[in-house]
């Protein structure tokens, strides 16, 4: 059966002056799969989550979510299409005047008309779920760089959005504490029953849980499949990405 | 760069910093005007940015009005009117000094701590973290902080007049022997109710300024740790600024030629 497409980015072009961050980038995220983005430090990989997250605006070019296309739609109505979306960022960026459990909480809080108790309980089940049921009082400041990310997780997966997007959920973590995570992910991947985009420069993590890899390069997508196809890609560029290699055609 | 490219540039930053705040205080008023408000986090920033002003603006005030009576005690006493000296202290302190002294100084506690807090709010992604949940920032922390600033400013202002005029009477009565009762009775007859009326719609101007002023500069930081340096310093600069600016606009306003 033909996977059927949950987001895209059709064509999309983004510039900061004359800085061009992507050119006539083009990609379809799998509904239900887990897709993971790689590339080259700076190569515009967390910026495709900020347009799919509807946090920034292609300068040309088009950007659907579950058939909304995000481009030009006013601030008003991307409130409404970002409760389908969740962004888990890099730092976690939880709020710090708030305790973990507030945090986690706050999404439901404000669009919900939930009483008190059931959001604690959805609360004590999304840490629950990253394995962090204790720290519903504590602040973010008191927790390890691990933590934080996981309780980032908790927040972006309580609302059970049906897109999950993950910002370098493993980057400046041990290698325990980056299978946990990668576990997790691919853990609430199966229990929510949704699509994620997980961008990672941990390969190890990435052919541990993407069903397909794109590989991002100079503004655009060079190489999309299948991860066992993007494993065994002939690709020079996705060859020496994979390889590690000072060799190739990826200047260094 | 050429000059003509220079103040084109500069004209282009003006115009959208006009527009970027327009649309701030556009999206403020149609929050206040929805009742979309958080009355919780407002008590809050009532209590942290107002009563913990309280000490400097009274401090400020008491010293202000001291000094104000210590000149003009000394000049009205050699001219045999040491009887008028309460109606200067009175009417300089809650016509323009009560307002534009808390207003300033409260911009440089304040106004600098807000674009502080949200300026690291930025550079940590908790702001777009707010948006990606489908929160407004302007709902979330400018509208508590616009509130909490409009209750509080006017209060500490009221504050500030009463300890300004009571340190005036104490040094006229210490230092040029005026009595407080003719130290009253002179300032009654300077200040009407009207006066003082007009001091704290001043003061609940200034509470706008500074908080849509904080607020924007936290909003628009860029840079990391240097640019919450700069939103800062940018908020309490410009608040100063337009503090003193209004004040003259209000008071040729309010007070025309009287």
């Amino acid at each position: 059966m033909e996977p059927t497409i949950y987001a895209s980015l059709d064509d999309v072009t983004l510039s900061f002056g004359e800085h061009v961050i992507l050119k006539n980038c083009s990609l379809k995220i799998v509904r239900g799969a887990i897709t993971c983005i790689v590339g080259l430090s700076g190569a515009g990989k967390s910026t495709i989550l900020r347009l799919l997250d509807g946090l920034i605006e292609p300068s040309s070019g088009h950007v659907y979510v579950d058939g909304h296309d995000l481009c030009h739609t006013p601030e008003r109505d991307l409130v409404e299409l970002r409760q389908k979306t969740s962004l888990a960022f890099q730092f976690a960026a939880l709020l710090d005047s708030l305790t973990i459990g507030e945090n986690v909480g706050l999404p439901l809080r404000e669009h919900t008309a939930l009483p008190d108790e059931k959001i604690r309980h959805i609360v004590d089940d999304a840490l629950e779920s990253v394995g962090l049921r204790h720290i519903y009082d504590s602040l973010p400041n008191e927790l390890s760089g691990g933590m934080l990310k996981r309780a980032g997780f908790a927040r972006a997966i309580v609302t059970r959005p049906e897109l999950v997007l993950y910002d370098e959920p493993t980057t400046g973590l041990d290698p325990i504490v980056t299978n946990l995570i990668t576990d997790t992910i691919v853990r609430l991947r199966e229990k929510l029953g949704g699509t994620a985009v997980v961008i990672s420069h941990d390969l190890h993590s990435i052919f541990r849980m993407a069903d397909y890899v794109a590989m991002l390069f100079e503004g655009a997508i060079i190489a999309y499949g299948p991860r066992e196809e993007i494993r065994t890609s002939t690709n020079p560029f996705v060859q020496q990405f994979l390889t590690g290699s000072e060799v190739g055609p990826i200047p260094v | 760069m050429g000059i003509l490219e220079r103040f084109g540039e500069r004209t282009i930053a003006f115009l959208e910093y006009l527009g970027g705040m327009t649309a701030l205080i556009g999206e403020s008023v149609r929050s206040l005007v929805h009742a979309q408000i958080r009355y919780a986090e407002t008590f809050l920033q009532a209590y942290e940015l107002g009563i913990g002003s309280l000490l400097i603006v009274l401090l400020t005030s008491l010293f202000t009005g001291m000094v104000i009576s210590l000149e003009s005690a000394q000049q009205a006493v050699q001219f045999g009117i040491g009887s008028l000296v309460g109606g200067a202290v009175t009417y300089t302190s809650v016509r323009e000094l009560g307002p534009m002294l808390t207003a300033v100084v409260v911009a440089g506690r304040v106004g600098s701590a807000i674009a502080a807090e949200i300026g690291s709010m930025v550079v940590t992604e908790q702001i777009d973290a707010l948006r990606s949940m489908g929160l407004s920032p302007v709902r979330f922390l400018v509208v508590p902080r616009l509130l909490a600033l409009a209750i509080m400013l006017p209060l500490l202002t009221v504050f500030a007049d009463i300890i300004s005029i009571l340190g005036g009477m104490w040094i006229a009565q210490a230092y040029a022997h005026i009595n407080p009762a003719s130290f009253i009775s002179s300032a009654r007859q300077a200040v009407g109710f009207e006066d003082v009326v007009k001091g704290l719609l001043k003061a609940l101007i200034f509470a706008c300024i500074i908080a849509f002023v904080g607020c924007y500069q936290g909003l628009s930081t860029r840079g990391g740790a240097a640019g919450v340096g700069r939103a800062t310093t940018s908020a309490v600069v410009i608040s100063i600024i337009l503090i003193f600016g209004t004040n003259f606009v209000m008071s040729y306003l309010l007070f025309g030629g009287h």
